[in-house]
């Protein structure tokens, strides 16, 4: 069954290619169903892979040679095992709701627009599944760049508000920050083992590398997912990624793209393994970005901006389990993660949609009454990532608790502290959207309205996965099979919590989780559930709400001293200096030879003086020729 | 004889040009006598017609024994096929334009030619240097007469600085000349002169400064920003897609093979310099105003890159210089096709007078957009390949060379993306106002180039394959 892998991507990629070249031509209703028929098609086949590598194992397929030289070679070719088919379902399926729910929401663009809207959707799905099906490092890293290309494009789709197209330029020079150390652990890689292949690379790995190699390398691949996940100190670009289209927002920066570190961390899981340093590395930059990205997210009042902030905290939370050593969590936490954070962007879509461009939650309240199925499926994706018991979230975040705990007693404060945080900031944004009274103008309340049903069957289908997409992973207490970690297997060691001690911990999770968020509860409801509101902050609340800062420091210290640098070299450096010196030596010619020329003065006797000493000079030459050897073996 | 043939051709196409008596004739007969040029080209390399006809040898000066030697290897038929490639192109760009005095113009830009086919097929060191001028004279002329306003100044400033360069390399041939056993101009005998390291590096210097300026290695690159400006941008996308790789091949060729201890020796202070060049003329790019002196910084970055492969003496590097030499031409002169376009139409290159062109020229948004990805290496494009394994090479050489030339991959991207910016994105402004979209010639020369960037981007073996002769033998050369 192997041998339709390629077909995988190559839907996606005729889609992009149709509605690309067609775009003019093709009717929306055509552009639609290509754009979303390609992906589902994706989605069947990854279902075949998926039964196939459950039953068979993994395989590596190769198709050609990309870079073949005598010095080494890099083959195109795709990995299809038991991790890469868990994202590619994620993908494809999450891929295709949204797609789905796009036709709906992007419906007021012009054809020729929506079918630049599909091309680019699908485009970023090919980039992405590249990423996840390349055997190697650099197949790995095409996808890397490519999604990080879609990214922008989709970012900066409204082409016309150059805010927008600086927020795009922004998240892809932030990436690239990230992908050059991305390439120079693959450079590191190839020149200490020849090879870039997963397979290669692992077995080789504890005797092919000095301890040294290891750390640079996963030190140096961590860098790249910094940039691609949107961590400390790469991550203040996905909140103004949140100028793209809201569906771009749900299936690019939370479902999938800002995943891939965690994926190539978990890929390289091997690698990591092997150096301590770099894991914990990344478990407290994870744990850093979980905690600052959540201090944000209490006190913003842009709707996708909370959930943006609630993004880089929640991968901060997933690079903490990979730190710990638990890389099935992690990647188990992509997985519900995707489900109720999609659906949360999808939901706040559907609420801007109602709300007529609207996404200052200040100025919303008491939705729930005019968008009964957005409501409840979004009350859904908030107790999910609360950790409400036994949704999706509850599963996995208690799962990196627990993994984090046996690690480090510290570190599990912290994270829990966060997680309250967690519940914090998503119950004041459910409040203040959907309880008390409705805060906007007349005229938005006069037209709020349910979204249509292409946008709410994908929010009821990733509402019922949000509820129950954890019990592939119950806890063995609870009665659960640890089914995804026993998948998994193969590939990542897992890391399972056994015996009574275990249970009991998972008893005491559950009690605590379920006090803090009836506490979380009655205070954003007081705080949050009101008829009036106006989100202005003063103090170290304003701290928060103005993001620490940390845009303005980056500015001050990186962004501005390096443009003024640049002006330098270029008014001064380049005008004045090198370019002086090289006009100058010409004027100095210029200048000489005037003054030669005055030697030419019509006195023989003149003549004759010049005329013995260059022979005297040209003798002295030719009597030594070491002289000149000497001298010159001195300058050189 | 298809050797002979591919400098006869323009040779003679060309004097035939300066008699074309009206401007269309000019036009056409370049046009046709280029597209001849480049079926030879591939004829040549396809070797249908048997790889001996690929090789070229008559007396010439018989008392200095200099003889007329030309040939094809791997790396002389890529760059053949470059500039075979970029000829009609450029003629197919510029058709709808008026010169003064067309057949002349014309006329030069074949013997232009004449002398790059020359150059790179040269295996007699006096023929070398003797197609070496033969390139610059056509491109003094092209540049001092149908230039911009400073064009006197920046022209004489050019030729000036590349003669300079030139007078030390034939310093430099006469005395190799003189070294070598059977007082004989050939590639063969050069490598087998017996140097000492004082009289090693001597030598090397004077040619490494003629192909350094030629290159443009930093600080040898002020000619270059104001030449590309103020020359026209038929010739701007010569001398930058193909004359440029002169220098670079000249170093391939006639340097490191024949200087191996001298190109070690200095290896690590040219590397320095280039290195230095990259993030230089990246920082630079940044604060450029004009579309124009934009892409020269960033050409001079990028050939920066090459130069540093090359000494990094790895052999992945030198693989990854064949690749880069061809498809940094073609992406260039694509870059220069767009600047041509958007210049000749709205009358500036100024990117803060320019903005929202993406809603008036989609096609020309798109293909702009293609060309700049290719500009930063996005891998699928064509210059990824060449750049990976660049900066492989310098990566074994030395890791924090890689790290400090791999900023200039940042500083490309924030280049690159400000300048689409700047062209595209936004509202229109008065000078956009009235933008149309590619003219049918004109897009249809792009989308070739276009398909170029993205066949040799997906699947770049042809090339790879083509100069692994070249790439094993110099390779050898370093170390031996």
């Amino acid at each position: 069954m192997n041998n339709i892998a390629y077909l995988v991507p190559l839907f996606p990629l005729l889609g992009f290619l149709i509605n690309g070249l067609f775009r003019k031509s093709l009717s929306k209703g055509t552009i639609g169903i290509i754009g979303c028929g390609t992906i589902l098609l994706s989605f069947i086949v990854s279902l075949i892979l998926f039964f196939d590598v459950k039953a068979n194992g993994g395989v590596v397929v190769n198709y050609f040679n990309f870079i073949d030289v005598a010095s080494f070679q890099i083959p195109f070719a795709f990995q299809i095992d038991q991790l890469s088919v868990i994202f590619l379902l994620i993908i494809t399926g999450i891929g295709f709701l949204i797609h789905l729910y796009s036709t709906s929401y992007m419906h007021d663009e012009s054809s020729e627009h929506f079918g630049r809207y599909f091309a680019y959707l699908n485009l970023f799905v090919f980039s992405m599944l590249l990423l996840i099906m390349g055997a190697n490092y650099v197949i790995m890293f095409i996808g890397w760049e490519g999604v990080g290309l879609c990214s922008y494009l989709l970012i900066g789709y409204w082409f016309k508000n150059i805010n927008y197209t600086n927020a795009a330029k922004k998240a892809f020079v932030m990436n690239r920050i990230g992908d050059l150390g991305f390439l120079l652990a693959v450079f590191w890689l190839l020149s200490k083992l020849g090879t870039a292949n997963y397979v290669d690379v692992f077995e080789q790995a504890s005797t092919g590398l000095s301890s040294t190699d290891v750390t640079a390398i996963t030190l140096l691949l961590f860098v790249g997912a910094m940039g691609k996940s949107a961590q400390i100190p790469l991550y203040t670009w996905l909140p103004d990624a949140m100028a793209g289209p809201t569906p771009v927002s749900a299936l690019i920066h939370a479902a999938t793209m800002v995943t891939a570190g965690i994926y190539m961390i978990a890929r390289s899981n091997v690698l990591y393994s092997l150096s301590p340093l770099t894991q914990d590395v990344v478990a407290v930059i994870g744990l850093a970005t979980a905690i600052l990205s959540a201090t944000i997210a209490l006190f913003q009042n842009d709707i996708k901006k909370v959930l943006a902030y609630s993004t880089v905290s929640q991968l901060g939370f997933m690079f903490l389990a990979l730190g710990v050593g638990a890389y099935t969590t992690g990647v188990f936490h992509v997985m519900t993660h995707a489900f109720f954070k999609a659906l949360m962007f999808l939901g706040a879509g559907s609420v801007i949609h109602a709300m007529g461009g609207e996404q200052d939650i200040t100025k919303m309240g008491g939705l729930v009454k005019k968008l009964p199925i957005t409501a409840w499926t979004f009350v859904i994706g908030v107790l999910a990532i609360s950790g409400f018991p036994f949704t999706s979230g509850f599963v996995s975040k208690d799962e990196i608790l627990l993994a984090v705990l046996a690690h480090s007693p510290v570190l599990f404060w912290f994270a829990v502290f966060a997680a309250i945080l967690t519940a914090a900031y998503m119950f004041r944004l459910m409040m203040l959207v959907f309880f008390g009274g409705f805060r906007g103008t007349h005229e938005q309340e006069h037209h709020l309205h349910e979204s249509p049903s292409a946008m709410t069957i994908p929010l009821i289908i990733l509402g019922v996965l949000s509820l129950i997409g954890g019990f592939v992973q119950l806890p063995h207490v609870f009665g659960g099979e640890d089914f995804f970690n026993q998948f998994l297997a193969p590939i990542v060691p897992a890391v399972t919590h056994e015996g009574a001690e275990a249970a009991t911990l998972e008893y005491y999770l559950l009690g605590g989780t379920i006090v803090i968020l009836v506490i979380v509860y009655v205070v954003t409801k007081k705080l949050f559930a009101v008829d009036r509101f106006d989100g202005v902050y003063t103090g170290f609340k304003k701290v928060l709400a103005d993001k620490w800062y940390i845009d303005e420091l980056y500015n001050a210290v990186i962004v501005n001293p390096l443009d003024k640098l640049a002006g330098f070299l270029k008014n001064v450096v380049e005008k004045s200096g090198i370019d002086g010196i090289v006009n100058g030596v010409g004027k100095f010619v210029n200048y000489a030879s005037r003054q030669l020329r005055l030697l030419q003065s019509g006195q023989v006797g003149n003549y004759i003086l010049f005329m013995v000493l260059s022979i005297a000079v040209l003798f002295l030459v030719f009597w030594n020729q070491e002289i000149i050897v000497q001298f010159l073996q001195k300058i050189f | 004889m298809i050797a002979l043939f591919l400098i006869l051709l323009p040779l003679i196409g060309g004097l035939a040009t300066f008699f074309a008596k009206s401007n269309s004739g000019a036009k056409n007969i370049s046009l046709f006598v280029s597209l001849l040029t480049l079926l030879l080209v591939i004829a040549g390399i396809s070797g249908i017609f048997g790889s001996s006809l690929n090789f070229y040898d008559s007396a010439w000066i018989t008392p200095l024994g200099a003889r007329f030697t030309i040939g094809l290897d791997g790396m002389s038929k890529m760059l053949c096929l470059l500039t075979a490639i970029s000829f009609p192109v450029v003629f197919g760009v510029v058709y709808n334009n008026k010169y003064p005095q067309p057949a002349s113009f014309f006329g030069l830009m074949l013997l232009l030619q004449t002398g790059l086919m020359g150059v790179f097929m040269a295996t007699d060191c006096l023929l070398f240097y003797f197609f070496w001028e033969l390139a610059l004279i056509p491109a003094y002329f092209l540049c001092s007469i149908w230039g911009g306003d400073k064009r006197i100044k920046v022209t004489f400033k050019f030729f000036i600085y590349t003669f300079i360069g030139s007078l030390l390399m034939l310093v430099g041939i006469l005395y190799i000349y003189f070294k070598t056993p059977d007082h004989s101009f050939a590639l063969t005998s050069f490598y087998k002169i017996k140097l000492s390291a004082a009289e090693e590096n001597f030598a090397f210097l004077l040619f490494f400064i003629a192909f350094a300026i030629k290159m443009p290695v930093f600080p040898f690159h002020t000619w270059q920003p104001d030449t590309y400006e103020q020359a026209p941008t038929p010739v701007t996308m010569i001398l930058s897609g193909v004359m440029v790789k002169m220098g670079l091949f000249a170093v391939l060729r006639w340097l490191v093979p024949v200087f191996p201890a001298a190109s070690t020796h200095f290896s690590h202070i040219i590397i320095l310099l280039s290195v230095i060049g990259m993030v230089y003329a990246s920082l630079i790019a940044i604060r450029q105003d004009d579309l124009k002196r934009l892409i020269a910084y960033s050409s001079i970055a990028h050939i920066g890159l090459m130069c540093a492969a090359i000494f990094s003496a790895q052999q992945i590097g030198i693989e990854g210089v064949m690749i880069q030499m061809f498809n940094h031409g073609i992406n260039v002169i694509g870059l220069w096709i767009v600047a041509e376009v958007i210049e000749t139409q709205l009358g500036t290159r100024k990117l803060s007078e320019l903005g929202g062109l993406a809603s008036k020229a989609p096609a020309l948004a798109i293909i702009l957009v293609v060309m700049a990805l290719a500009n930063i290496a996005l891998p699928l494009t064509n210059a990824f390949v060449g750049e990976f394994m660049m900066f492989n090479g310098l990566f074994r050489y030395n890791v924090w060379m890689a790290a400090v030339a791999g900023i200039s991959i940042i500083l490309a991207a924030v280049y690159t993306l400000n300048m689409i910016q700047k062209i595209f994105y936004g509202e229109t402004t008065v000078v956009t106002d009235g933008a149309i979209d590619l003219a049918m010639g004109t897009k249809i020369i792009l989308v070739v180039l276009v398909v170029l960037v993205l066949a040799l981007g997906i699947y770049p073996q042809p090339i790879l394959q083509l100069t692994s002769d070249t790439v094993a033998a110099v390779f050898s050369k370093f170390h031996s």
